[in-house]
């Protein structure tokens, strides 16, 4: 049995704002293993992103307990919250976020100058396929090479985890099986614990564990006997 | 280089005329704070070596004829270090080529050598000789504008002897650094010179063989100079001693604190000025890129950039613009205080002038824009880095308009949507408009500020030379004149009318307030040279009591009413009481003035006069002139149509260095504001402005709606920049307000009119080169952008 490396327990996320307080996270109990791909589905709204924001580091709950190995994620102070996200995690957004006056190439330097032992950024191009846009700036490159771009970025600093929220949310579906693919090689290939956001139901396909979200909860998780390849789903 | 600073670099310059506007204004202050300083410190150091190197005495006393041995009797005052005798005269001039009479200044050298005291600077030449004749030594300025060299001659009135005396060398000395003819108050080079001649030469000319007339005086260390100056006027009272002074009251020394003065206002106005606008551009930048880059910000953070990591690029972002700012401004310093530098060796004659440029200014200069700058973001970067990382991660919420404003303001809706949209948009980002509206209010106040100086200076013509002293021309004897002097001087060839009137040294004094002045008689029904009130309307003296200007009743803590002590150092020596009983204006020097009669009353030496205002027919000038160059009891003539042509034409040289530079600090404000501000528009409305195009709104329609914000902040502005400029100008006059002189504080309703003209069209201008953006709008991409 592989490692644990996150684990929730009834953590729950409440913003105020105003005098309205919007419950995104009703306790929500979770582990996940070391080289696991997880996926995770859920309407809108069902807390998935904040419990991701959680696990990653740039968010805290307001109560229960979020652990990364044997680093307690709740009541941590900023500095070491950015350390742990130095170090341990690679995020991948729905909307790639690049510095648009930096090229692909140095997008992904960014997150290599500070890591601890990065590869180098050409190798992590080359993860993506893009080694021929490395002089690119995002402004000149599609959607999905952008996407490719954010998981070199994150994968870069060969992270133990690696937190993609709606990564082909904005791409069609060709372009989105070249983004899965290139996660499901780094899962598969430095053995990084993963977790995919995702509005479509098909994508479950691929993963070890799927979670369903509703209403601030965990509603169910199923685990997969056989896995697809990216290519072989239906969007 | 890191990514980072590749970002860095590359988002600069994105921006990169945003950033010389602001570069600009920073400029504009690290220049000012240079020049005023460093002109400061050349101004005060220059002199410092100088006095120092060539011994410039600390006491100046005169006396009619003392005895040789009286300076031995000082030696012995305690705190006396050095005292020098030696003998001091006006003398006429009578110079080839020239038809008026100059004046001169002939000055005693012992034997062979240089004096302990006020030791010459030799240009070029050697001392004079004692037995070849009348040799003199020459200012430097004086022999510049006749371009006299050792061995060039002119005649000279000595004694009332005509005399040729024979140019044997050039000097310059440290009390003459700023050379002033009698009766003048403006360097004049062509009609007053200093000559030096050997001590033999005076005694024999003016009969003072083994008398002096003037003692000049180094103290010890430590000394108490009232208590030297005291016992000096007791030792020379029996001898005529016209009272001693020290450095304070010595003409040369005296105008050049004033300078120094003016120098210390301009350091105190201008660069905050500039220091707060550049802090603003700034900040309203700052606030635009950190808005712009949200997302950016919350990915840097996501993947694992801290807090102060953050905060540094954006720090980092600001000093980048500040080191531009600080290279433009050390560059501007540099030229600017070489002007300055030229002004100053025209009217200072220093045998050296250093520019300090010394990097401490420099360094000061460039950490207070910086400073300025980084106070400026201080705001936007404390948001940055606090930015939490998730929330940055979503698109920023749609902007919500206030609804308080165009519910509550029924107003609004009287104006058509765009203004609506404009007004809104203004609401919106109080802090931006307001800042705008500031720094434009801002900048046509500097604007005023800088051109009122020629509504002063018309003003002080017309007083100076209109309303007070009238008269063509000004008679003074060497030594004070029985009033039948008066009728000689009326009968001169072409003289139409002449007016009496006496000046006695005096120190005035109220009780530990006191100053050394010239008291002035005039005759009660004067009619060519006047005191004016304080609305410049002629006041008729009283028969008892004293007028004094403003600025010697504030000096002295005077009202009118009251009585202040009179010592008088010549006629009889007295110390009266006089009532102060009137205050009136007068922009030069220290002003009292009494009825010519009482004066003479109160000195108690019998009616006497020491100079005559004249009415001349300008036909026979020629005439007159002839006839005074031969007038042994003629100290000098001053002559009002030189004096006025010599003042414009001095003023006018130098405010029209001041006026440009002002004006371009001004306009420099106005656009780094201007289009600041316009540009940020341009960004935060990209949007909207494309999707009105999209509907078909032309671009003239689009550049209007983004254009007329800043057209109603530059309507708004107008009002408050006139306050500002009237407060600046107030602040200006002030730093011009010595002892020395002043300026009056007169704006005219055309300089109000004339600076906003200059500002409308430096906005506009600002303006037209965001326009011309407008029209390279790229409909597609923005809107394909999210904003
Ligand atoms: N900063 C915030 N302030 C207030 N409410 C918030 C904030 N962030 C999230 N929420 C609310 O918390 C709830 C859960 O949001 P979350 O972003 O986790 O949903 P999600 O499952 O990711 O939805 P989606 O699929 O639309 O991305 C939602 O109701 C959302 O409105
Ligand atoms: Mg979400």
């Amino acid at each position: 049995m592989a490692a644990v490396v996150f684990k929730a327990e009834d953590v729950t996320k409440t913003y105020v704002t105003g005098d309205v307080a919007v419950h995104a996270l009703r306790g929500v109990d979770l582990e996940l293993f070391e080289g696991e791909l997880a996926v995770m589905l859920g309407p809108s709204g069902s807390g998935k992103s904040t419990l991701l924001n959680i696990l990653g580091g740039i968010d805290t709950a307001t109560s229960g307990s979020a652990r990364f190995k044997d680093l307690d994620l709740t009541g941590q102070d900023e500095r070491t919250l950015t350390f742990y996200r130095r170090n341990h995690v690679g995020f991948v957004f729905q909307f790639y976020n690049l510095i648009p006056s930096l090229t692909a190439l140095e997008n992904v330097a960014l997150v290599t100058e500070i890591a601890r032992d990065p590869m180098s950024p050409a190798e992590a191009l080359e993860l993506v396929a893009l080694s021929d846009r490395a002089n690119h700036f995002p402004a000149q490159l599609s959607g999905g090479e952008q996407q490719r771009v954010a998981i070199a970025r994150a994968i870069a600093k060969r992270p133990e985890v690696l937190l993609c929220d709606e990564p082909t949310g904005a791409l069609d579906s060709k372009t989105g099986v070249l983004v899965l693919d290139a996660l499901m090689s780094v899962n598969r290939e430095l053995s990084t614990t993963t977790a995919i956001i995702t509005h479509n139901a098909e994508t479950r396909k691929i993963a070890h564990r799927v979670f369903y979200f509703h209403d601030g909860r965990i509603a169910r998780c199923e685990t997969n006997e056989t896995r697809l390849e990216p290519r072989e789903i239906v969007w | 280089m890191k990514a980072l600073d590749k970002k860095l670099l590359r988002d600069l310059r994105h921006i990169w005329t945003q950033v010389l506007a602001v570069a600009l204004v920073m400029a504009a202050g690290v220049a000012t704070i240079l020049i005023a300083i460093g002109a400061h410190r050349s101004l005060d150091g220059t002199r410092n070596v100088y006095y120092e190197r060539y011994r410039f005495a600390d006491v100046f006393t005169s006396a009619t004829r003392a005895p040789v041995s009286v300076v031995e009797r000082i030696l012995r005052i305690p705190g006396v270090s050095i005292a020098e005798g030696r003998i001091v005269k006006p003398v006429l001039l009578d110079i080839e080529g020239m038809s008026e009479p100059a004046s001169g200044l002939a000055i005693s050298l012992p034997p062979g050598r240089q004096p302990h005291l006020n030791a010459l600077f030799m240009r070029s030449g050697r001392l004079p000789k004692a037995d070849a004749g009348f040799e003199v030594v020459i200012s430097e300025s004086f022999a510049e504008a006749h371009r006299f060299t050792a061995g060039s001659k002119f005649k000279a009135l000595l004694n009332g002897r005509k005399r040729e005396l024979k140019v044997t060398g050039i000097a310059l000395s440290p009390e003459y650094i700023y050379a002033l003819g009698p009766g003048e108050f403006l360097p004049d080079d062509r009609r007053f010179g200093v000559l030096w001649m050997a001590e033999e030469t005076m005694e024999a000319a003016f009969d003072l063989d083994g008398a002096i007339n003037n003692v000049t005086i180094k103290l010890l260390k430590g000394a108490s100079q009232p208590a030297v100056i005291a016992a000096v006027d007791r030792l020379l009272a029996r001898y005529g001693g016209l009272g001693a002074y020290g450095r304070k009251d010595q003409a040369s020394h005296e105008f050049l604190d004033s300078e120094l003065q003016e120098l210390e206002a301009m350091r105190n106005v201008l660069p905050p000025i500039f220091m707060i606008v550049t802090a603003f551009l700034v900040n309203m930048i700052m606030s635009r890129i950190i808005a712009l880059e949200r997302e950016q910000i919350g990915l840097l953070k996501a993947v694992g950039y801290s807090r102060s990591g953050i905060a540094w690029h954006y720090i980092k972002f600001v000093l980048c613009i500040s080191a531009v700012g600080i290279m433009i401004g050390y560059g501007l310093g540099q030229w600017l205080g070489r002007g300055l530098t030229r002004i100053y060796a025209e009217f200072f004659r220093y045998p050296f002038l250093i520019f300090d440029s010394s990097t401490d200014i420099f360094l000061a200069a460039a950490a207070i824009s910086a400073t300025a700058g980084l106070a400026g973001a201080s705001g936007s970067v404390w948001q940055a880095a606090t930015l939490p990382a998730a929330v940055a991660m979503r698109p920023p919420a749609p902007v919500a308009y206030s609804s308080l404003f165009s519910r509550h303001l029924k107003v609004i809706t009287a104006f058509n949507q765009v203004t609506r949209m404009t007004l809104r948009h203004m609401v919106r980002k109080p802090l931006r408009a307001g800042g705008t509206l500031l720094g434009i209010a801002l900048s046509l106040s500097v604007l005023i500020s800088s051109l009122f100086a020629f509504d002063s200076i018309d003003f002080m013509i017309d007083t100076l030379y209109f309303r007070t002293d009238r008269q063509h021309a000004t008679l003074s004897f060497a030594d004070d004149r029985h009033p039948r002097a008066l009728q000689e001087a009326a009968h001169l060839p072409g003289v139409m009318r002449a007016e009496p009137a006496r000046a006695i040294p005096a120190r005035i004094r109220n009780g530990n307030k006191s100053r050394r002045i010239a008291v002035i008689g005039k005759p009660r029904n004067a009619d060519m040279s006047l005191v004016v009130d304080l609305d410049i309307r002629p006041v008729k003296l009283p028969r008892q009591g004293l007028v004094i200007s403003d600025k010697l009743a504030s000096l002295l803590d005077a009202t009118t009413g009251q009585y202040v002590t009179l010592e008088l150092l010549d006629g009889k020596r007295r110390s009266v009481e006089v009532i102060v009983s009137a205050k009136v204006r007068s922009y030069i020097g220290l002003l009292a003035a009494m009825d010519l009669d009482a004066l003479n009353e109160i000195a108690g030496d019998g009616p006497r006069i020491s100079s005559v205002s004249l009415a001349i027919d300008t036909n026979r000038t020629d005439a007159l002139y002839e006839k005074v160059k031969a007038l042994p009891a003629v100290a000098s003539i001053t002559l009002q149509r030189v004096s006025l042509a010599l003042f414009r034409d001095t003023l006018a040289q130098n405010i029209a260095m001041m006026m440009t530079v002002y004006t371009s600090l001004g306009v420099i404000i106005a656009f780094g504001v201007a289009y600041n501000s316009a540009r940020i528009q341009l960004s935060e409305r990209a949007r909207e402005l494309a999707s009105l195009r999209v509907l078909g709104f032309t671009r003239q329609e689009v550049a209007r709606i983004l254009l007329n914000e800043l057209a109603i902040l530059t309507a708004l502005a107008l009002p408050l920049g006139w306050l500002g400029g009237y407060g600046l100008a107030w602040l200006t006059a002030q730093g011009l307000d010595t002892e020395v002189h002043r300026i009056p504080f007169i704006i005219d309703r055309d300089t109000y009119a004339w600076a906003s003209v200059v500002l409308v069209a430096a906005v506009a201008v600002s303006a037209l080169i965001v326009r011309l953006r407008i029209n390279k709008l790229d409909l597609i991409a923005v809107l394909k952008t999210r904003d």
